[in-house]
C-alpha cells in the first residue's frame, strides 16, 4: 500500500485532505522559525570570570576556590545567570540581592573591616607628611651649605697660586 | 623625645589599637540566654508579606535558622513540623528563618519539605551574624516576653525537643 492510498484511506473527503495538507505545511514552515526566534542570548561574561571576583560568604574564600555545598549552589546560580546572557555587573547585582553585600570581595565599612579602608588613607596621609618634612629639611640644609661671596673670595687662589693660574689660563686662551 | 621617635611610637600605638579594636569587635555579636532575641522585620517565604519574631510575643517561639544546601536541615524540617503540630495549641510556634541561601533554592526546599509553620528569609548572612551563628541549622527558643530561653547551635531531633524544649514550655504554664 502506497502512502498516497493510505492517506486517501484515512481521509476519504478531499476537502479534509486539503485542509490537513495546508496545516502540515504551515507547521513544517513554522517550526524552524519558532526555533530561530527562541531567546538564545550570547553570554556576555564567563562563569570563571565571575567566580574569580566574588566570594563564597560562608567559606570566606573566593568562589572559584570554594567547594562547600553552599558554594556549589552559588556556582549553579552564577552559571544560570551567565547562560541567560547577563553581564558581569548584572550577575554581581543578583548575587548581592540573594547573598548580601558580603558576596562581593569587599570588606564591610564597619567594625574591624573598616580598617581596610582607613589604613591605606592613613598611610598615604602619613607618607605625604613625612615627604613634605623631608623636602623642607633637604631644602633648608641645601641653603645652609651654599657658599657666600665672602667665602668664595676667601677661597680664591692667592700670591704664587694666582699667578700660576693666570699663566695657565692665558696659555690655553684661544 | 625626637620627632622620629614620636612618629614611630604613634605608628606602633595605631597598629596595637587597631588589633585591639578588631579583637573586641569579633565578640560583639555573641548572644546569651536571658538576653532579648535579635529581631528584624524580614520578607516572608515564599511571600508575599513580612514578619518578625516580635509578632509572636506572648508565645514560645522556636526559631530555626536553615538553608536549602544544608543536609541536616532536610532531616530537621519534618521533626520541627511534628513539634509544631503537637504544640501549636499551647501558645507555641516554630519560626523558620532561611539564611545564606538564594530564594529559588529556598522555595524548592519548602516544596520538597513542606512546613506549616511560618517562614522568613534573610538576605545573605545578616541574620546569622545577628544570632552569632557559626553554621546551619541552629535553633533558639524564645520566651513569650522575647528573651532567649535556649540556644542550640546544631540540628534538633524528637528526643532533644522532648527532653530539652518541651519541659521549658510546660514549666512556664
Amino acid at each position: 500500500m502506497s502512502f498516497r492510498s493510505a492517506f486517501s484511506g484515512l481521509f476519504p473527503d478531499k476537502a479534509h485532505r486539503n485542509v490537513l495538507c495546508v496545516l502540515m505545511t504551515a507547521a513544517a514552515l513554522a517550526t524552524p522559525a519558532i526555533a530561530a526566534g527562541a531567546p538564545h542570548p550570547a553570554p556576555q561574561t564567563t562563569v570563571n570570570a565571575i567566580e574569580a571576583e566574588v566570594m563564597c560568604p560562608i567559606c570566606g574564600t573566593l568562589l572559584e576556590l570554594a567547594e562547600s555545598p553552599q558554594a556549589r549552589r552559588e556556582k549553579v546560580f552564577v552559571a544560570k545567570l551567565v547562560a541567560e546572557g547577563k553581564s558581569k555587573a548584572e550577575v554581581k547585582d543578583a548575587l548581592v540581592a540573594q547573598y548580601g553585600p558580603s558576596v562581593l570581595a569587599l570588606p564591610k565599612a564597619s567594625g574591624f573591616d573598616l580598617s581596610a579602608y582607613l589604613v591605606p588613607i592613613l598611610a598615604i596621609a602619613i607618607a605625604t607628611v613625612v615627604l613634605l618634612f623631608s623636602v623642607l629639611r633637604w631644602r633648608r640644609s641645601g641653603r645652609a651649605s651654599e657658599p657666600s661671596a665672602a667665602d668664595a673670595a676667601a677661597s680664591a687662589p692667592q700670591g704664587e697660586d694666582a699667578e700660576r693660574l693666570e699663566a695657565d689660563l692665558s696659555r690655553y686662551d684661544l | 623625645m625626637s620627632a622620629r621617635s614620636l612618629l614611630a611610637f604613634l605608628a606602633v600605638l595605631a597598629v596595637v589599637g587597631l588589633l585591639a579594636f578588631g579583637l573586641l569587635n569579633k565578640g560583639a555579636t555573641k548572644i546569651a540566654v536571658g538576653e532579648a532575641v535579635p529581631d528584624k522585620v524580614l520578607p516572608a517565604l515564599p511571600g508575599p508579606g513580612h514578619g518578625s519574631i516580635a509578632e509572636y510575643r506572648g508565645k514560645w517561639v522556636l526559631v530555626n535558622l536553615w538553608a536549602s544546601w544544608c543536609i541536616p536541615c532536610r532531616e530537621e524540617a519534618p521533626v520541627l513540623q511534628r513539634f509544631y503540630g503537637r504544640n501549636r495549641g499551647n501558645d507555641t510556634t516554630v519560626l523558620g528563618i532561611n539564611v545564606q541561601d538564594n530564594e529559588d533554592d529556598a522555595r524548592a526546599f519548602l516544596r520538597e519539605h513542606p512546613t506549616a509553620y511560618p517562614q522568613l528569609r534573610s538576605v545573605g548572612d545578616e541574620r546569622s551574624a545577628a544570632f552569632g551563628s557559626t553554621g546551619v541549622p541552629e535553633n533558639f527558643l524564645v520566651e513569650p516576653d522575647g528573651d532567649l530561653a535556649l540556644i542550640w547551635r546544631g540540628p534538633v531531633d524528637d528526643q532533644f525537643l522532648r527532653e530539652r524544649v518541651t519541659p521549658l514550655i510546660k514549666g512556664s504554664s
